[in-house]
């Protein structure tokens, strides 16, 4: 089996827009999350979100790369261009050498909702015009990325709800070892706009702490009342390790763990038990024992049913030896279909600047939370091997383990 | 609306909406050899005929225009009999 390594990362979130602002993010524990006066007058439940500036691409791209792209392409496309430059690969490279994608998303609704009003008003589909096809899919990132950067490698989009960005980082390490592919861009987009979370709102699963937006998403905090729906996008460079070497590469990372399951139960809820078994199974997959974890990123999403049950897995698995433990949701809010790159990003800048990211707004722990060592304030560490959890809709669980080198 | 208006139109669309440039834009160029334009954009050209001239173009009608000089002929035909 070969090794994978991340040689390259991107970010474009609520907490920053590049690599720089969201690791000062992330040491002063900044959270990105306001309102959104358009959910109100739409008739969300709760106008809170993660506030994601637009790109503009005007300069970057020309009109047919710019008009495909939906509002998750073009932060895509963001992250994806600082994780290249980060890596050292331009276009030149990409042309000579076959380059994969696999990227999460699990959704596109503004250029559906929109094509459908044209639709209903001009009552004629060409009117929708040539954008809308490319916009509306959920490979809508893969596609335009692909033809972006003339990959010619795998391609295609890991659609698994909230652990979408995390099994694409999971999936693209299986490519590399099994030596199919030597450099693959994998991370996770989520669209922010107000049509994109309606129907999630509908299930009153959103935070109504209105008055304080910044406090609004407390992952394992007793007081929370829900999570707080976020976005943008976050891209990693995965690379074959003996490829990167020869290279010179910058490595952030070894890959040495990826374990999934799928809790087969029910339809929203999480499970600790299928959550357990994706940290078991990376913990096997790297051959690690859980004591050998210097840190873990959680999934936590500020649910009181889903932080809950981490929790109680978190414990089954690391309980006795006292892990650190954040959820960066408390800044981020919950940047689902992204989450689970965007997290392994975060955990990337923790790992390489020797801090553990505070879990914010974590006032009083419940019975559940309690019994985890979490990290409610910023604290120096040297982060040698860390695991990224992200479970999903359908109860689908991933977990992610890197390891500096 | 006379000829000048509707060349005027027609030219400030292909720059502002589909992106031709503006020293492309003569009466002999050829939509596809030297504007640029492909099977893509002349689906967006039908959507901006019909916000700006409030009419549909027809597919099988584009395919016979050829160049820019075809084209404001085409439109103005079009508007002609429309009226």
């Amino acid at each position: 089996m070969k090794r994978v390594v991340i040689t390259g990362m991107g970010i474009y979130s609520c907490i920053g827009t590049n690599l720089e602002e969201v690791r000062e993010s992330l040491f002063t524990g900044k959270s990105g999350i306001g309102i959104d006066p358009k959910r109100t007058e739409y008739g969300y439940r709760s106008p809170l979100t993660g506030i994601v500036p637009q790109p503009d691409l005007r300069e970057a791209l020309n009109r047919r790369q710019r008009i495909c792209l939906p509002e998750e392409g073009e932060y895509a496309y963001m992250a994806t261009e600082e994780a290249l430059k980060d890596a050292g690969i331009g276009m030149d490279y990409l042309e000579k050498h076959e380059t994969g994608i696999l990227y999460g998303n699990d959704s596109s609704s503004k250029a559906v909702i929109e094509s459908h009003e044209t639709c209903l008003e001009k009552k004629d589909t060409t009117l929708m015009g040539s954008r809308a096809i490319f916009q509306s899919m959920n490979s809508t990132v893969t596609m335009n990325l692909s033809t972006i950067y003339k990959l010619r490698g795998i391609n295609f989009t890991i659609s698994a709800a909230c652990a979408s960005g995390s099994h694409s980082i999971g999936l693209g390490a299986m490519f590399i070892r099994l030596g199919l592919q030597d450099m693959i861009v994998c991370g996770g987009a989520q669209e922010t706009n107000y049509l994109s979370m309606a129907s999630f709102d509908g299930l009153s699963a959103f935070s109504i702490r209105i008055d304080e937006p910044q406090k609004a998403s407390r992952p394992f905090d007793k007081g929370r009342d829900g999570l707080v729906p976020s976005g943008g996008a976050a891209t990693v460079i995965l690379e074959e390790y003996e490829h990167a070497v020869k290279r010179g590469a910058r490595i952030y990372a070894e890959v040495v763990g990826y374990g999934f399951s799928s809790n087969g139960v029910h339809i929203s809820q999480p499970s600790n038990e299928g959550s357990a078994l994706a940290m078991t199974r990376a913990l096997q997959d790297a051959n690690l024992k859980p004591s050998d974890i210097d840190y873990i990123n959680a999934h936590a999403t500020s649910t009181v049913l889903g932080d809950s049950y981490e929790a109680m897995a978190i414990d089954e698995v690391f309980g006795m030896h006292r892990t650190p433990v954040s959820s960066t949701k408390g800044m981020t809010g919950h940047e689902c279909w992204m989450a689970g790159s965007s997290e392994v990003v975060y955990t990337l800048i923790m790992m390489q600047n020797s801090f553990m990211a505070p879990n914010i707004n974590l006032e009083e722990p419940d019975d559940f939370s309690k019994k985890m060592n979490i990290i409610a304030k910023t604290t120096d560490k040297k982060l040698g091997i860390c695991l990224s959890n992200s479970f999903g809709f359908g109860g689908t669980n991933s977990a992610l383990i890197l390891k500096k080198l | 609306m006379n000829r000048t208006q509707i060349i005027e139109t027609i030219n400030n669309f292909l720059i502002e909406d589909i992106e031709v440039a503006p020293e492309a834009l003569k009466e002999n160029a050829f939509l596809k050899e030297d504007l640029g334009i492909d099977s893509l954009d002349f689906v967006d050209i039908v959507v901006v005929v019909e916000q700006n001239f409030g009419f549909k173009i027809k597919p099988e009608e584009m395919a016979k225009v050829k160049t820019l000089l075809q084209f404001y002929d085409y439109i103005e035909g079009k508007l002609k009999a429309n009226n």
